[in-house]
């Protein structure tokens, strides 16, 4: 127990030390319910707000020197964040994160949707949970769209994520609930083309062997150590599409629901299209 | 206003029994197998069986205008057996007994537990989530049967009004699994683990009892304290010591401590301080008029109360 009091004091002085006092200034920003312990009702606190800020303004400023274009697209209240996965570790979301906190104005924390079995993690489950993310139900996300935060979703998930190097930026399937989520109370869409972090990870998928460990994908990269763990030191680019407004019945035919959502995903492949013409290299 | 209280010795049985006989406008019968220790004067208390024929009796004269059913017995350590015969058997005769004799109120004390702590749980179940709790904790399957019993009471009995509490944690002098984890000197968690939890206060649970013994109350609720925490900030508040253990090496761990009978928790209740188990109170607040009165600091130190 001392070592990890030691520990937690230690991380939490560096962390001081690292952020800059705009920070202090945009967390007083965030409009967040919380209770009388500081936490609100999924368990984020803005006093765990800090280890994610330093990690995320580091990846933002530093690591992948990232350039955002349309932030002011978001609107204010709730909105959902649609934008295309890849690069086998979730840096996308971070950046995400990052980008509408650091320079968001004013600042919002983004709530991400995460995969079920990340709750049976140790640590990944409860430090995911502080920072603001949750398990990816439909009621969690309705829960939060009336409280007015903004959701990012990957309706790419795993398949996205997951994809090979040989697919970059051909987006995969888009799973339809985001779509009768945004339907039910009427949220605005807000596409996110996401330029670099196709590249991070070159790694190809076996299939195989990831159903042998029951694993939803298993990618080997052929930089050692052979885990796709650290990236690569991409240039990210995010572009932030104009809101998109859909009206209709959310208990529609699949076949209905799927046609909005392909306005969704050809919204994101043509900014997709436009961020590769734009860019002169991967790395810068 | 005539009530019979079924498990009336335990702690919440003589907390409502105490409230409804302040109240005043409440007659109140105590069925129970234990004695009723501390029992104000004008309180009836039958000392039986539920199963019992003289259980009946008190239902007989006609004349019973609610049954607040909270005789279940939860004790780890009994065989299912007898956990099956006692709960699904005593519960069984109530309600049969409630049909027989027209009682037009039905009140039965379940659990938020029967919904189970997992992974993929939403952060707030509702009254309409499956009821997952025995699954991965085959011998509370007779809770969970008590409270399927008590659903189909509530569509086949529709003179009577049912009404079905899935309180969450409930903390106080209580002798439950939560109040008694929280009472241990130094407690053990999962490292790498602090899920949110949801408690509430033994009085608190008392008043939703009270809140659905109004005229109209019916349908199944989930009954809320006054917010949500992670286990650590509870026994932060408590000032305990912790200690840490990673999952694989607590749970053979406590499966032997279990079978030296050095503890009272079985290996299943580790879910509860791994994964989420949370539920939405929004239908008691507005259909029941609940709101509890303690805050978040006085349901912790609740656990204090003797």
């Amino acid at each position: 127990m001392g070592l990890g009091v030691w520990l937690k004091d230690r991380v939490g002085a560096l962390v001081e030390s690292q952020l800059g006092p705009d920070f202090h200034k945009r967390t007083q920003a965030l409009a967040i319910r919380q209770n009388e312990y500081g936490y609100d009702p999924f368990g984020f606190t803005k006093a765990s707000l800090k280890y994610a800020a330093v990690l995320g303004s580091f990846l933002y400023r530093n690591y992948f020197r990232c350039e955002t274009h349309g932030l002011a697209n978001v609107p204010a209240g709730r909105v959902l964040l649609v934008a295309n996965h890849s690069g086998q570790l979730p840096f996308d979301a971070m950046v995400i994160g990052a980008a509408m906190f650091l320079e968001g104005e004013p600042p919002r924390v983004v709530r991400s949707m995460v995969e079920k079995f990340i709750p049976t993690l140790p640590f990944v489950s409860y430090l995911l949970t502080r920072t603001g993310q949750i398990t990816g139900t439909p009621e969690n996300c309705r829960r939060l769209l009336e409280d007015g935060e903004a959701i990012l979703v990957f309706p790419e998930g795993v398949r996205g994520i997951s994809k090979p190097f040989t697919q970059r930026y051909q987006l995969q399937d888009f799973g339809l609930g985001f779509m009768r989520l945004a339907l039910e109370n009427r949220t605005p869409i807000v596409p996110i083309a996401v330029i670099g972090a196709e590249e991070q990870a070159p790694a190809v998928n076996v299939k195989p062997l990831a159903r042998l460990i029951g694993a939803p994908a298993l990618p080997i990269s052929p930089i050692p150590p052979f885990l796709p763990i650290l990236p690569l030191p991409v240039k990210y680019r995010l572009y932030f599409g104009e809101p998109l407004s859909f009206d209709g019945d959310p208990d529609d035919d699949d076949d209905v629901i799927v046609d909005k959502v392909r306005v969704v995903k050809n919204s994101i492949q043509s900014m997709i299209h436009v961020g590769l013409k734009e860019r002169k290299h991967v790395f810068w | 206003m005539k009530v019979v209280i079924t498990g009336i010795a335990g702690r919440l049985g003589r907390l409502l029994a105490r409230r409804l006989h302040r109240d005043g406008r409440f007659e109140v019968i105590g069925i129970d197998r234990r004695p009723f220790h501390g029992r104000p004067k004008d309180i009836e208390h039958v000392q039986v069986d539920l199963r019992n024929k003289k259980a009946r009796d008190v239902f007989r004269a006609g004349d019973v205008s609610a049954l607040v059913h909270m005789g279940v017995m939860h004790n780890p350590r009994q065989s299912e057996v007898e956990h099956h015969a006692w709960n699904i058997g005593g519960t069984t005769r109530m309600l049969e007994y409630c049909q027989r004799y027209a009682v037009p109120k039905v009140i039965v004390l379940s659990s938020a537990n029967v919904y189970g702590p997992r992974p993929d749980n939403p952060q707030f179940l509702t009254e309409d989530a499956p009821l997952l709790g025995s699954q991965d904790f085959p011998e509370i399957r007779d809770l969970i049967e008590v409270d399927h019993l008590a659903s189909n009471f509530l569509w086949k009995a529709r003179e009577a009004e049912t009404v079905i509490l899935r309180p969450v944690h409930i903390l106080g002098g209580v002798a439950n699994a939560p109040s008694n984890y929280l009472r241990l000197p130094v407690v053990p968690t999962l490292l790498g683990f602090d899920p949110m939890v949801q408690i509430i206060h033994e009085l608190d649970v008392v008043e939703a009892i009270a809140c659905g013994l109004k005229p109209g109350a019916r349908g199944i609720f989930n009954v809320t304290g006054p917010g949500e925490l992670p286990l650590s900030a509870i026994l932060d508040e408590l000032g305990r010591r912790v200690l840490r253990f990673p999952h694989p090496v607590a749970k053979p761990l406590l499966g032997t401590l279990w079978r030296f009978g050095a503890t009272s928790f079985p290996v299943p209740e580790l879910d509860f301080i791994r994964f989420v188990c949370m539920v939405d109170g929004e239908r008691a607040r507005a259909e029941l008029g609940f709101r509890p009165r303690f805050t978040l600091k006085e349901t912790i130190q609740a656990v204090n109360r003797v």
